[in-house]
């Protein structure tokens, strides 16, 4: 019995990277841009939708820090992407420092840096915070979010202020996007897998018995941040290599709300949720442009109202929160579906 | 020139001290970082913008429609999104906090334009006197005195009447306190009322300042407030006020004798937040959650 459930769970996974890898080779070859686009966006936001999953969901610790996560890496790599002489012409507002112009190095390479960046920061935050209480992650999270902008705007001779970095190399594609996001998955569910993936639901179910029990929670919800802030910069990096240029607007609050509302749509603390939220929430959004548009309800013309979107989301938010707090999949996994269903057919 | 500053200080520090005092309250209460709460602020201002340039009312009158349709909201919010929420993990209820908040500005934004209306501020409030060899506006020297008197409102219902002393019954423990034949999610609905009713008065106090509101002014200031709650110690309702001072005194002090600084001068809040949660996380008035309250 249990060797053949390990050979399920084995099968499952080769099927799984077989699909997936299938799969962006076929869309690389048969959709149009504008597919390929939403794509590239959906496989980013599987990355930091799963990653953000692990620390809100699954170690249950409400933190608020995407934005500024994905800032740092976007930036670094965008810093390094960059070739010298396309850096050089760009900073109008003051000169850069001297090194910021020979920095460079190749797209792996700035991808792991923005991570190790974000990372580095993570663990600097998880010191006064989790030794408290977790409390106050959200609110020290959502601060850090908004330094991170403050220092963008600030810092002209690094990050050229308010005007961003354009011209970044576009090196992200469906192969990138979408092979990170499959390693992304992996390495999550293996944590989660793992006795330190124990750890953190233990945390979440009920701390003190947590630290009755002998569990280091400290590490527990260390490692979880640290964990998902790696995620954040390598996908912020990757994002700055599709959009090839980013400004600190990009990164406000909204890009976390975004990823907040796609877990808890999907089920928070379950990976399978965080991706096919993820879908639903990247294709939703597309559908809704209509409502920032002019609308002609019953014959009364409306103007355009920008924003509208945004209105409905934390809406939704609210309503999932009262009535359907399991989301899609609850805490379940795809795994746990397949189970269940095996035994219900015995 | 040093004292000017000081006043100023203790002005922008009041304002702070009076949104800290709804955070204060309802993290004592519900243990809920209300994120909610600078935009209820917000309202407020904007309830106050209303009442003055739409409907023509005076300046009192405004304000206190104001604090009145801020308390409504407040006890509403608890109400419709909060309370279903009680026995749930603490986490839906932050979850629920956020998608309040991000309505609010975004419903304000899309209904009433992102862009700042000039808040008609009433002729005496802006008159400036000569008050011991130190000009200023007189709304710096109202708003101090009002702060003070309000706190000392709070301080009374706090350890003076039966509805203080349940809230205070409350922070210990919310099971006994219905046992006790009080009705606990009356209280709390009357706590997010007084919280909401003092962050109007601090949205005002903002509107009249820099005169004019917009929607997304309660964001930065909500997050400034939540940050003096803590640094002075969170649950209690002096240590709100302290920690607002303190935070409000430290903004103006800096900018005043490094200006260069001053695009930075909305992260001092952030980083006192993280100092104090390093070396002293119960907060300056240093009072232990588990024991005593308020």
């Amino acid at each position: 019995m249990n060797t053949l459930m390990l050979k399920k769970e084995q099968w499952l996974k080769i099927s799984f990277v077989a699909i997936t890898v299938w799969f962006i080779w076929f869309s690389n070859s048969h959709f149009d841009e504008y597919t390929i686009r939403i794509l590239n966006n959906i496989a980013i936001f599987i990355i930091l939708a799963v990653s953000y999953n692990l620390i809100n969901g699954v170690t249950g610790q409400f933190s608020l820090e995407p934005n500024g996560f994905v800032a740092i890496g976007a930036y670094v790599a965008a810093l390094l992407l960059t070739s010298p002489e396309a850096k050089q012409y760009q900073y109008a507002i003051v000169d850069p420092y001297p090194f910021v112009l020979t920095l460079h190095a190749n797209f792996v390479v700035a991808l792991l840096l923005g991570g190790a960046f974000a990372a580095t920061l993570a663990a600097c935050l998880s010191f006064p915070v989790f030794r408290v209480r977790g409390d106050y992650l959200a609110i020290v999270t959502l601060g850090f979010g908004f330094i991170i902008k403050i220092l963008a705007i600030n810092v002209p001779e690094v990050t050229n202020g308010s005007l961003g970095i354009n011209d970044i190399p576009e090196f992200s594609n469906l192969y990138w996007t979408g092979g990170i996001a499959m390693i992304a998955v992996i390495v999550v569910l293996n944590i989660i897998n793992s006795k330190f993936g124990r750890a953190m639901k233990a945390v979440r179910d009920d701390e003190d018995a947590a630290t009755a029990m002998g569990v280091n929670t400290f590490k527990a919800k260390t490692l979880a941040f640290c964990t998902s802030a790696f995620f954040e910069g390598v996908g912020g990096g990757l994002l700055a290599a599709l959009l090839t240029s980013i400004s600190p607007d990009l990164f406000d609050f909204f890009f976390t709300f975004q990823l907040l509302i796609i877990i808890v749509l999907g089920g928070l603390g379950s990976t399978t949720g965080a991706i096919i939220g993820t879908v639903l929430v990247m294709g939703g959004s597309e559908w809704m442009r209509f409502l920032d548009e002019p609308m002609n309800l019953l014959g009364y013309e409306t103007t355009a109202m920008p924003g509208m979107r945004m209105v409905v989301f934390s809406l939704g938010l609210i309503l999932i929160m009262l009535f359907a707090r399991e989301g899609v999949m609850g805490k379940r996994e795809l795994t746990d579906l397949l189970k269940w269903r095996r035994k219900g057919g015995k | 020139m040093f004292m000017q500053q000081m006043v100023n200080g203790f002005s922008l520090g009041s304002m702070y001290a009076l949104i800290a005092i709804g955070y204060t309250m309802v993290y004592g209460v519900l243990r809920l970082i209300n994120f909610a709460h600078g935009d209820i602020m917000m309202v407020g201002g904007f309830l106050g913008y209303f009442g003055i340039a739409v409907l023509g009312l005076p300046f009192g009158a405004a304000v206190i429609l104001a604090i009145v349709g801020s308390a409504l909201l407040g006890m509403a919010s608890d109400r419709i999104a909060y309370r279903p929420l009680r026995s749930a993990p603490k986490i839906s209820l932050l979850i629920t906090a956020i998608g309040v908040s991000f309505f609010l500005e975004n419903a304000f934004n899309v209904f009433f334009g992102g862009v700042p209306r000039a808040f008609p501020v009433p002729a005496y409030l802006e008159e400036v006197v000569d008050f011991m060899g130190l000009t200023m506006p007189v709304s710096a020297i109202i708003v101090p005195i009002i702060t003070a008197f309000l706190l000392a409102i709070i301080l009374w219902v706090l350890f003076k009447t039966k509805y203080g002393m349940a809230i205070r019954a409350l922070a210990f423990d919310v099971g006994t306190v219905n046992l006790m034949g009080i009705d606990a999610n009356r209280i709390i609905t009357l706590v997010f009322g007084i919280g909401s009713a003092l962050a109007a008065v601090g949205g005002i106090f903002w509107a009249v300042n820099y005169p004019s509101v917009e929607p997304m002014m309660g964001v930065l200031v909500g997050l400034k407030a939540f940050a003096a709650a803590v640094v002075g110690g969170i649950g209690s309702v002096g240590g709100a006020v302290l920690g607002g001072l303190i935070i409000g005194f430290t903004e103006v002090v800096v900018i005043a004798f490094f200006p260069e600084l001053g695009g930075y001068k909305d992260a001092f809040a952030f980083i006192f937040l993280i100092l104090i949660l390093l070396f002293k996380p119960t907060g300056i008035l240093g009072i232990d959650f588990e024991k005593s309250r308020f």
